[in-house]
């Protein structure tokens, strides 16, 4: 059962077209990497998934009880946000919204959701910490909780890793792997570093400027696209 | 102390001017900390130049101030707004053309017509002594109406100043929040450019969440610090400002760097000395 659907989207600003026809699905329980060059339209693929931006062609459906405004969303870390007087329980609480409409505050339920998912990913004693106060992999953790309580089903990722040195990258790796496999959680990431991709999705979408390839991680490997550029790193 | 305030109540413009004051102070450390965390900072410094060009215009045409500046400062905070999102002019850029534009025009406007009478120079500077009992009820009502919506939407307001595009990838209308930001600060500047001036009323605005943030680890401190911080300095300041006969919106900037400083040091002590 496909819970996003895109059906031969093509991206656009201000009639420069950044991303040509794409039709891919993904399943439930999929962990999809989304690689290619700078300008490629990894980032606008993702807002188009968010429903954020339109696409200029084609058409975007999302299934199975499956909202765009419950994606989990984990976004690039903004130069504002690193110093931001917050508590992690208030960032964490805010991935709650969604289900809160016009409704001032939080419900129980929602504060006890906020602390599961803090639970899960083993920041529950930092839970009164100050956000600016964190090390990055750690904000990328509250980050990741915010998610988690905006969706139950799909998580999307903005290249996430950006900045976080090799042992809090591996971690992050680990619990993203645990959320898929153990939780059931679709995820969908792009990512930077493709040796580390291929080692942990599923299904990869390599976007650049003439073609796409959209298939298993196997596939990818011997195909032409991704020889050249899997290929290509190995002669490093 | 207690006879210097039991002397300065005895004076309705001095309770006009607390009253009023206090009300304001609340509503722009609240809204200040959004601004300053947005990096909006300088929106009420833009609005305010804004302001007095627009009582310039009310001057000349000889009608009632807040009626005519209300309206015009909403409106050039929505265009504002959607400048800065559309990033054909950068946001900087578009307050700086703004507030010197309206400054420019105000003041033509001013030669022209009346010449810079009393009115006008209390607008730029403020004084304790310009609140009239209208404006009181207008400020209390205005005040109160900011207080309530920034309660009821906090949570919102919160989540659209920490990550904006994380808020509406959610679901959550981050233009409407935005623009109810701008709303708020836009009456808040109005009201309390009569006391602080025009020149003056964004440090209002600025200062409180600015030092709250020294030393408070979440975001509801920081905004209950804000609030204390602000209220504080204001009626320092307007204490101040009636015993030395100094310029109200002065004298309280003048507290807001002395508490700014001493808040500075007990972070950095608190921190371990480490920035």
């Amino acid at each position: 059962m496909a819970l996003l659907t895109c059906d031969n989207v093509s991206f656009a600003y201000e009639d420069q077209i950044v991303a040509k026809q794409l039709s891919f699905q993904i399943n439930e329980g999929d962990y999809l990497c989304i690689v290619g060059e700078n300008g490629t339209g990894k980032s606008t693929l993702i807002k188009g998934l968010l429903g954020l931006k339109k696409p200029y062609k084609g058409t975007i459906t999302t299934a199975d009880g499956l909202r765009a405004t419950e994606i989990g969303y984990v976004p690039q870390q903004t130069a504002a946000q690193k110093d931001f007087p917050a508590s992690v329980y208030e960032v964490v609480l805010s991935g709650c919204l969604n289900s809160r409409g016009l409704l001032p505050g939080y419900s129980k339920a929602d504060r006890e959701k906020a602390m599961k998912q803090m639970q899960l990913l083993g920041i529950e004693e930092l839970k009164y910490k100050s956000y600016r106060d964190l090390s990055g992999g750690q904000q990328r953790r509250v980050l990741l909780a915010r998610s988690l309580c905006a969706t139950k089903k799909m998580l999307l990722l903005d290249e996430p890793m950006t900045g976080l040195d090799p042992v809090a990258v591996a971690e992050f790796y680990q619990l993203l792997w645990k959320l898929n496999k153990n939780h059931k959680i679709t995820i969908v990431m792009v990512s930077h570093d493709i040796r580390e991709a291929i080692e942990h999705a599923d299904y990869m979408l390599h976007l650049s400027h003439e073609e796409y390839f959209f298939g298993k991680t196997e596939e990818y490997k011997t195909s032409n696209i991704g020889r050249k550029f899997w290929g290509g790193l190995d002669n490093d | 102390m207690i006879d210097l305030m039991t002397e300065m109540v005895s004076y309705p413009f001095m309770v006009r001017a607390l009253v009023a004051g206090i009300l304001i102070s609340l509503c722009a450390s609240v809204l200040g900390v959004t601004l300053v965390l947005k990096r909006y900072s300088m929106i009420g410094d833009g609005l305010s130049h804004v302001g007095f060009g627009a009582l310039a215009i009310a001057a000349a045409l000889n009608m009632a101030p807040l009626a005519v500046a209300i309206p015009i400062v909403i409106a050039a905070a929505i265009i504002l707004l959607r400048l800065t999102e559309s990033s054909k002019i950068k946001g900087d850029a578009a307050i700086a053309v703004f507030s010197t534009g309206a400054l420019a025009i105000g003041v033509t406007i001013v030669s022209l017509t009346t010449g810079m009478n009393a009115d006008l120079y209390s607008y730029m500077f403020g004084s304790i002594l310009a609140m009239s009992m209208s404006d009181v009820v207008l400020s209390v009502v205005l005040s109160i109406l900011v207080l309530i919506l920034y309660v009821f939407l906090y949570e919102k307001i919160f989540a659209v100043t920490f990550d904006e595009t994380f808020a509406r990838a959610t679901g959550t209308k981050t233009g409407f929040y935005n623009m109810a930001i701008a709303v708020l600060t836009a009456v808040t500047v109005v009201l309390g450019m009569k006391m602080m001036g025009a020149m003056l009323i964004s440090s209002l605005i600025i200062f409180p969440g600015l030092t709250a943030m020294r030393i408070c680890k979440s975001f509801k401190s920081v905004i209950f610090c804000a609030v204390a911080v602000s209220v504080i300095s204001f009626v320092i300041g307007i204490t101040v400002s009636y015993v030395y006969a100094t310029p109200a919106g002065a004298s309280i900037v003048i507290v807001d760097i002395i508490l700014f400083a001493l808040f500075s040091i007990a972070g950095w002590i608190r921190s371990g000395f480490k920035r």
